[in-house]
């Protein structure tokens, strides 16, 4: 990031706050295993359906209750916390990753390739995100990786699209031209020209884009065909509550709002990204 | 406008065929043998039988042969036979059809009725309190899981008050009789307004649950669309005729500023069918969305392509009804070669 760029992202007061929502709850969910305080997998079933309360009778309180069977509730959504944002991050970063090369190449190399890889990106674009993710995951069978290929399957698609349109601007600049003529190869207009300038569009893109997998993961999981129980995931978690709503609601009600400040940190931060790095990307759809 | 139109009903051609062999492959290349789910044990039936079974369904074609015979099913309306149902596929999906729609729309409706209004109030006062609470709002109605909503919904509208019902489309004994499977439209048709109300009851909670990320959407578009024409000069004029400014912003901004705002429901609207399905679940919603579920996860799936490809031939349409609406509703986008 540019020092102007850093200047203009520090001013934006929401993007930090987003920033901060986002660092606080990635740190909280790595260090899980040492600041939850409780088992996320074993409990206690005298002290199953506990009120979230401050204070215990027996050793540590359960500060947001326990579910029905006995589990601390806290230590499971930070537990969860990891799975849902890795899951996040390597849906995206694959996605990223595909998306970039492929929009890069389908932009420089036009033709027949462009063409190709442009209907596959229509034919994608058709399937309602979710429908798709769901036909993959009845496909597939449950697992942590399906679940990785099934949502970065048409994920891929939003990068793609956006790196192609600012490949397709800068494929006749002056200094693309001026290094084919002194005989740059393919690879090294690719990646050393072209590749540098789309990067930011890219991040913007990616950050914006983990809210969405994650919503999109929980979705999978509260149906069962995502992240498998008793392993626990934001998702799974508000699945396990559904149950108990009459007698418990805690248990589905913070699990999501977890996601919702997370989500809301991604977004926070991604659109002030995007006001510091990219302002002309304000137009394009983001979302589905 | 004729060859505006014509160029993208030909663009649509082959995203159409493209989404029918994706749909196609998901079914072919599922692990294990149709027939041999269709049939539950294959130790009863066989193998002359099973022989005999894969020839009529044609399955000992070749592959492309099979998928000029999907098409052609297609064509006729015939989706395949539903494994666990044991009954036509596109039966089993156009009977859910109705409430899904009836659930989408009044969706829809519950997020113009907010969004648009709040939207207006947000782009006249920019950058007062009530703008940046409705922008805080929007940002959370966008991170929020919707099937999320709709539980928290039930803990305060079902748990807590107990003023509304938790599931389905209507209570037992409203002296409804089903025609058009929209029961709303039904109730008034008949003139029943006990039912009525007791539909309206039963859509209020999986409504707003739905509605929620596409009235934060259309509300900043809103806002946006109309900030930017009131800033324009036949605005100014209008002001400077001595025109009140609340038929201003009405009367002379606001038309001109719905046009992307039409444009972006119509593309959410193909976005709300493909995202409830989760939501009906919550609410145990007799639509096409809980139809899909059910079947991966009853490993139906004939009954799970032929849903699938409902959804995406649906958002296919609406994308290009979406597309000719603003073509028509905007004669001045140009309808020149697109970039």
């Amino acid at each position: 990031m540019g020092s102007r760029a850093w200047r203009a992202f520090r001013r934006n007061r929401l993007a930090l706050g987003g920033g901060i929502l986002v660092l606080v709850l990635s740190l909280s969910s790595l260090l899980s295993p040492w600041i939850a305080p409780h088992d996320p997998l074993r409990g206690r079933l005298p002290d199953r359906l506990r009120s979230p309360s401050i204070v215990s009778a027996s050793g540590k309180p359960y500060l947001l209750g326990t579910d029905n069977l006995g589990r601390d509730i806290l230590s499971r959504i930070l537990h969860g916390g990891r799975v849902s944002i890795s899951l996040g991050l390597l849906v995206v970063g694959v996605s990223i990753v595909v998306g970039v090369v492929l929009g890069l190449v389908s932009a420089y190399a036009g033709g027949w390739v462009d063409t190709t890889v442009q209907r596959l990106v229509d034919v994608l674009l058709a399937f309602p995100y979710l429908v798709l993710a769901i036909a993959l995951m009845g496909l597939f069978g449950p697992g942590f990786l399906n679940l990785v290929v099934a949502l970065a399957f048409k994920e891929w698609v939003t990068a793609c699209r956006i790196v192609r349109s600012e490949a397709l601007a800068l494929k006749n600049a002056a200094f693309v031209e001026a290094s084919r003529a002194a005989g740059a190869g393919l690879f090294r207009i690719l990646f050393r020209h072209l590749l540098p300038n789309v990067i930011p569009g890219a991040v913007v893109v990616a950050t914006l884009r983990v809210g969405w997998v994650i919503l999109m993961e929980a979705s999978l999981s509260f149906l069962g065909l995502g992240i498998q129980p008793p392993q626990p995931s934001w998702g799974v978690i508000i699945a396990d509550g559904r149950d108990y709503l009459f007698r418990a609601w805690w248990i589905s009600t913070f699990p999501g709002i977890a996601i919702l400040l997370f989500v809301l940190g991604v977004n926070l931060l991604g659109e002030g990204l995007r006001d510091a790095l990219d302002p002309r990307l304000a137009s394009e759809r983001l979302s589905e | 406008m004729i060859s505006y139109l014509a160029r993208r009903l030909v663009q649509a051609v082959p995203v159409f065929l493209g989404v029918t062999f994706v749909v196609f492959l998901l079914m072919y290349l599922t692990p294990g043998d149709p027939v041999e789910l269709y049939m539950g044990q294959a130790g009863i039936v066989s193998q002359e039988e099973m022989a005999r079974i894969r020839h009529e369904f044609g399955l000992d074609r070749p592959f492309l042969e099979q998928y000029g015979r999907f098409l052609w099913g297609i064509a006729r309306g015939d989706l395949g036979r539903s494994i666990v149902h044991r009954r036509p596929v596109a039966e089993l999906i156009s009977e859910r059809i109705p409430a899904t729609i009836e659930l989408s729309l009044f969706a829809a409706l519950i997020a113009l009725l907010v969004a648009v209004p709040a939207g207006v109030v947000a782009a006249v006062r920019r950058y007062s309190l009530l703008d940046n609470v409705g922008t805080l709002l929007s940002l959370v109605g966008v991170s929020m899981p919707g099937f999320w909503l709709g539980l928290i919904l039930i803990i305060f509208f079902s748990v807590t008050m107990r003023v509304l019902p938790v599931a389905g489309r209507m209570a037992y004994g409203t002296g409804l009789e089903p025609q058009t499977g929209f029961l709303l439209l039904d109730a008034l048709l008949q003139g029943n307004g006990r039912a009525a109300l007791d539909v309206l009851r039963h859509l209020a909670m999986p409504a707003l649950a739905m509605s929620a990320g596409m009235m934060a959407m259309t509300m900043r578009i809103t806002r946006s669309s109309l900030s930017e024409t009131i800033g324009q000069d036949y605005v100014r004029t209008a002001r400077a005729k001595g025109v009140p400014e609340g038929r201003v912003v009405v009367r002379h901004a606001l038309r001109n500023a719905l046009l992307p705002v039409v444009t972006a429901v119509a593309l959410n609207l193909g976005a709300l069918l493909g995202g409830n399905m989760v939501v009906e679940t919550v609410f145990a919603w007799p639509g096409l969305g809980q139809r899909v579920v059910d079947a991966v996860k009853t490993r139906d799936f004939p009954l799970v392509q032929g849903c699938v490809l409902v959804y995406a031939l649906t958002y296919v349409v609406l994308n290009l009804a979406a597309d000719l609406s603003y073509a028509f509703l905007n004669p001045r986008i140009s309808h020149g070669k697109e970039g």
